[in-house]
């Protein structure tokens, strides 16, 4: 690997001092060691924000609040989580491996970077990782990429799996720059590729995630996440789906629903909620709203299937939120 | 008489060497100076380097050299095949021109002091090239078929007939007339090949990955104008190979052309995107297999047409159709196998070579026959069960088949499945049953051993075999212990020097078969030779005796039936000091191959649980039974079997290597990409042994089994699919979209 300088701060106005002169922040390190070691991302300075007080889980009041450090093993390990977020541990338990799951943090698993596999040859077009050099994967092969929010310029997926159902859980998150603290939906945090698939996130320079807020209520119990793949574990989804459903009096009050696999964004799709809205929980409602969710959809070559996929892995996701005692 | 060590569940003798660290492999033999190569591969699929700005990085820190096809010695490249190299073509030569034949090609190694200041120049080093697109899709209009030239002179068939098997197809009451495709596939064992080379003058010692040892010393040594025995290989420890280890690659090259540059130790790692490059693969295969039948199921004709890929330099050659002659009987056959040469590097053997494949798109076949006939699958294989191997008009030395579909059935619990595909439920779940038959030749090489009986009581044993993990070192002590009679611990076998006894590849399931014959053969002289010299020792019991009157047992020699405690190994050997010493080849005689056809069969079954709304296939459990002559260690053998049924649940639903077409690169070459099952995709898997015994095959018995654990999951897997869905795929592997409409 390259050389480059690790820096490890004592305190959080520190690393924001360092990131926002150009530094690149470091937790878990899973996605941008990986990719420093392909040379697809060459930071000079890294921050180590390991030792800042950024962890740990707690409650406050109906909110669960967790920390931009926390590994991903750790939440979904959590009492706390598992009692008020079940949809949270859930998610999490089905991305990556364990030793993953072990190092990467909270902060950083929605920060991780695409799968796309061209994004990781540099001897590939990719307008991501080189902006102007083209997308290769539209014309190549493309079975695992976008279908939603794709552009001529990028049609890779957000790879994570906790990120749709923090978007469907309406979560937020407290970020922290050299100008001060701001917080704003999770689903925010995410750009589409547009004309400009390098940038990511709309984070400010040297702005550094705090935690994440997640409000309970009482679609926090019938929330569940089916992710869809070929292999059972370590693999990215080709569909997955979080849905949070709150049911009064045998009718949908309201519904909460994101995808993931599908997007170049985690993905939240309101034209299903807003159908799904008064209706009785039953397959013929799910399947209804779920024909909604491939609207717009714009597949290639190879993903094909995953306009047929979406909208029955949605149904089968509702039908196991709704089957929740 | 004691127990027989063989046949006895004994653990791994290198068991606690593996997981405490001590075991070395390749890599693990850092040489004093050594320094550290970079392989730099092609990035384009065909075409010519036209520059490489090599001054720019040979001033990079730490960077001792940048070899290319300019400054790279010239290589003599003297003839050289050995059975496991394409018999037609010309290996590639690295670093001799500036000829890119496909992507990926090794076009420049850079060595330096640490292995980050070989990468870090490796990656910066910048090439052009002159490049053209290249072909890699078999399907595509522009590939020509081609008839493989060595075929029939070698094990794979080009063309065989009897009778007239389109005719009798055409004519049949009931037909079944399909293709079947099966994805490229690369070997991805854990641990990437490695190479430590030094020189000392003009001799090479090389720690290096390998499966055939003899012959990468031969190949290096002709690569390199050497005599054979300049090149040492050394390689006690393998961590899994499945082929890919069978020839010797470019990378042992390179690793021994960049040190004798360097003039000092070198040592080449590829990396995991490497070892889809220049180490073998799978080849893609599409076949046809047409089946004509009566309405009660007696096959009447059988055509199987199959088509692997292989590279523009050398014709890889499986036994893609080879199984097709033998396994059923059928009066009229045909069986057709042609190459398609593309812009990749040569496809190799890996694990089941050939009858995997085959057996996939046969297996598939005679289960759609079964559906069509209303004929139960397993009937219909007993309703087609030979008497003999038709296609060589002689006897099995010994056939299992019908009892393995026995056996399995019972433990598997076949009795339950209901015929109708969509009849089985689970809750939601679709579930689906499915069986295949599996086979694989008991091949037989020759192969020597020596053993050394110590003063010490302790028995050597060596042979230049490999151990890529079914247990090399734990049976062959066993059998060496059995022949001579001692105890386990007694024996040290050693094995991973191509100076130890040749031995055939560790490949081809026959290393029981020919080096467990070679230990034996090795054992009877030593025990031979240690009672000549016992009866000439005027200060031992049987002095003077007839060797003909003394008998060997447990490891003790007296007369003849006496009572007497008798004379050890070490009794004899601690007279004089001087070890006794045996070595000794065996092979298969050529009567026993003239006279019978000899192979291993097997019955898999398989269970599969498919989500009916988002298409996810999981298999639920798979038992196996199989007849494989004598078992030398049923842990061991349940061992490989899983491990093979593990690589079949891969290539039913999950390892395909995928090429751009645009160049030809490997897109999913990584771990997260290339997938293959982890532990949660790993059902219950069993495996059983019929008790079977075959005094032909060797004088072990033993049929070889690394292969056959893997050929036969697939269909059974695919079989199973179509039972639970209705839904017949027909290539490899199978995934959520091809089953999510079923």
């Amino acid at each position: 690997m390259f050389p480059f300088v690790l820096e490890k701060p004592q305190s959080t106005e520190d690393a924001i001092a360092a990131a926002a002169s150009g530094a690149r922040y470091i937790a878990g390190g899973t996605t941008l060691v990986d990719l420093m070691r392909e040379e697809v991302e060459g930071p000079e300075r890294l921050v180590d924000i390991n030792k800042l007080p950024l962890g740990g889980i707690r409650v406050e009041g109906e909110d669960l609040v967790i920390g931009a450090l926390a590994r991903m093993a750790e939440v979904a390990a959590d009492p706390n989580v598992q009692r008020l977020q079940p949809l949270i541990a859930e998610s999490l338990i089905e991305g990556a491996s364990p030793q993953l799951r072990n190092m990467a943090s909270m902060g950083g698993n929605l920060l991780q970077r695409v799968r796309c596999p061209y994004f990781r040859m540099l001897d590939a077009g990719c307008n991501k990782r080189t902006p102007g050099s083209g997308c290769a994967a539209i014309e190549g092969l493309n079975a695992g990429h976008a279908i939603l929010g794709t552009s001529d310029h990028c049609v890779a997926t957000h790879p994570s799996d906790v990120a749709v159902a923090l978007v469907a859980l309406y979560a937020t998150m407290r970020v922290r720059g050299s100008k001060g603290e701001r917080s704003f939906p999770v689903e925010e945090l995410f750009r589409l590729p547009g004309d400009t698939p390098h940038l990511e996130h709309t984070l400010l320079p040297g702005e550094l995630i705090m935690e994440i807020r997640v409000a309970g209520g009482p679609h926090s119990h019938r929330a569940r996440y089916l992710k869809v793949r070929d292999r059972a574990s370590y693999e990215f989804a080709l569909v997955s789906a979080a849905v949070a459903l709150s049911i009064e009096g045998g009718v949908i009050r309201q519904a909460r629903l994101a995808v993931g696999g599908v997007g170049t964004r985690p993905w939240r799709l309101r034209n299903c909620e807003a159908a799904l809205a008064g209706k009785r929980p039953e397959r013929q409602a799910f399947e209804e709203a779920a024909q909604l969710a491939t609207q717009g959809a714009r597949p290639l070559h190879h993903n094909q299937f995953k306009v047929e996929l979406l909208p029955r892995t949605i149904v089968r996701a509702l039908e196991m939120a709704g089957e929740v005692a | 008489m004691s127990v027989s060590l063989i046949g006895r569940p004994m653990t791994r003798v290198d068991g606690r060497a593996k997981v405490t660290g001590a075991a070395r492999y390749a890599a693990d033999f850092n040489q004093p100076g050594q320094l550290y190569a970079v392989i730099v591969s092609a990035t384009v699929g065909l075409g010519r380097v036209t520059d490489v700005a090599a001054a720019e990085v040979e001033r990079a820190p730490g960077v001792v050299a940048v070899l290319t096809h300019r400054n790279a010695q010239k290589l003599p490249y003297l003839p050289h095949k050995a059975g496991i190299d394409p018999a037609v073509g010309e290996r590639l030569h690295v670093l001799q021109d500036d000829n890119v034949r496909f992507y990926g090609q090794p076009v420049a190694l850079v060595v330096a002091d640490t292995l980050d200041h070989a990468e870090r120049a490796a990656a910066a080093l910048r090439i052009t090239y002159e490049s053209r697109q290249p072909l890699v899709d078999p399907t595509d209009q522009r590939a020509e078929k081609i008839v493989p030239e060595a075929a029939n002179r070698t094990r794979a068939l080009a063309d065989r007939s009897r009778g007239d098997a389109d005719t009798a197809v055409a004519r049949a009451a009931v037909r079944v007339d399909e293709t079947y495709d099966m994805a490229r596939e690369n070997h991805n064992p854990m641990e990437p090949h490695a190479t430590v080379a030094a020189w000392n003058g003009d001799r090479l010692t090389l720690w290096s990955k390998s499966q055939y040892l003899v012959n990468e010393q031969a190949e290096i040594a002709a690569i390199f104008g050497l005599p054979a025995e300049n090149v040492e290989v050394i390689c006690p420890f393998i961590g899994g190979a499945f082929g890919t280890s069978l020839r010797t690659w470019p990378h042992v090259t390179l690793a021994a052309l960049a040190a004798r540059h360097v003039g000092r130790p070198v040592k080449l790692v590829l990396t995991r995107k490497q070892m889809f490059f220049t180490t073998g693969h799978r080849p893609r295969t599409r076949q046809r297999v047409a089946l004509g039948a009566t309405p009660e199921g007696r096959l009447t004709g059988i055509i199987h047409e199959g088509m692997g890929e292989t590279s523009r330099y050398e014709q890889f050659m499986e036994a893609l159709t080879n199984v097709t002659d033998y396994l059923y009987s059928c009066p009229n056959v045909r069986t057709q196998y042609r190459l398609t040469q593309l812009d990749t590097g040569t496809p190799n053997h890996m694990r089941g070579p050939g009858e995997a494949s085959g057996i996939f798109a046969l297996e598939s076949a005679m289960d759609e026959l079964s559906y069509k006939l209303g004929i139960d699958p397993i009937e219909l294989r007993r309703r087609n069960e030979p008497q003999m191997d038709e296609a060589e008009n002689k006897p099995f030395s010994s056939r299992s088949l019908m009892q393995c579909y026995e056996l399995g059935s019972e433990r598997f619990g076949w009795a339950r499945r209901t015929p109708e595909p969509r009849s089985m439920r689970d809750g939601r779940l679709l579930i689906g049953m499915g069986a295949a038959t599996a086979t694989y030749p008991a091949f037989h090489a020759p192969a020597s051993a020596r053993v050394r009986l110590l003063a010490d009581g302790i028995a050597e044993v060596e042979a230049a075999a490999s151990d890529m993990g079914p247990g090399t070192y734990t049976s062959m002590t066993q059998v060496a212990a059995e022949f001579l009679g001692l105890p386990p611990e007694q024996v040290r076998f050693r094995l991973g020097r191509s100076d130890y006894p040749q031995t055939p590849s560790h490949g081809g399931s026959w290393t029981m078969a020919s080096v467990g014959s070679a230990i034996r053969a090795a054992c009877v002289e030593a025990q031979a030779q240690a009672a000549r010299r016992a009866v000439a020792d005027a200060n031992l019991p049987v002095f003077g005796a007839s060797v003909n009157d003394l008998e060997w047992s447990e490891g003790r020699l007296r007369r003849r039936g006496e009572a007497a405690t008798g004379l050890s190994y070490q009794d004899i050997v601690a007279r004089t000091g001087v070890p006794v010493e045996a070595e000794r080849s065996a092979e298969r005689a050529s009567e026993v191959a003239e006279r019978y056809s000899m192979h291993s069969f097997g019955a898999v079954f398989a269970e599969v649980a498919i989500d009916p709304d988002v298409g996810t296939i999981r298999v639920r459990r798979i038992v196996g039974a199989y007849g494989i002559g004598r078992v030398v260690n049923p842990l061991l053998a349940r061992s490989q079997c899983t491990g093979g049924m593990i690589g079949g649940i891969g290539m039913a639903l999950m390892e395909r290597t995928v090429l751009d077409p645009r160049d030809g690169r490997p897109v999913n070459a990584h771990m997260a990409d290339y997938l293959m099952p982890v532990n949660l995709d790993i059902p219950k898997l069993e495996a059983f042994f019929v008790d079977e015994v075959d005094p032909h095959v060797n004088p072990l018995g033993v049929k070889g089994l690394g292969e056959i654990a893997l050929v036969g999951t697939a269909p059974a897997i695919a079989n199973a699919v179509f039972h639970a869905t209705g839904r017949r795929v027909r290539a490899l592997p199978i995934h959520i979209e091809d089953v999510l409409t079923a």
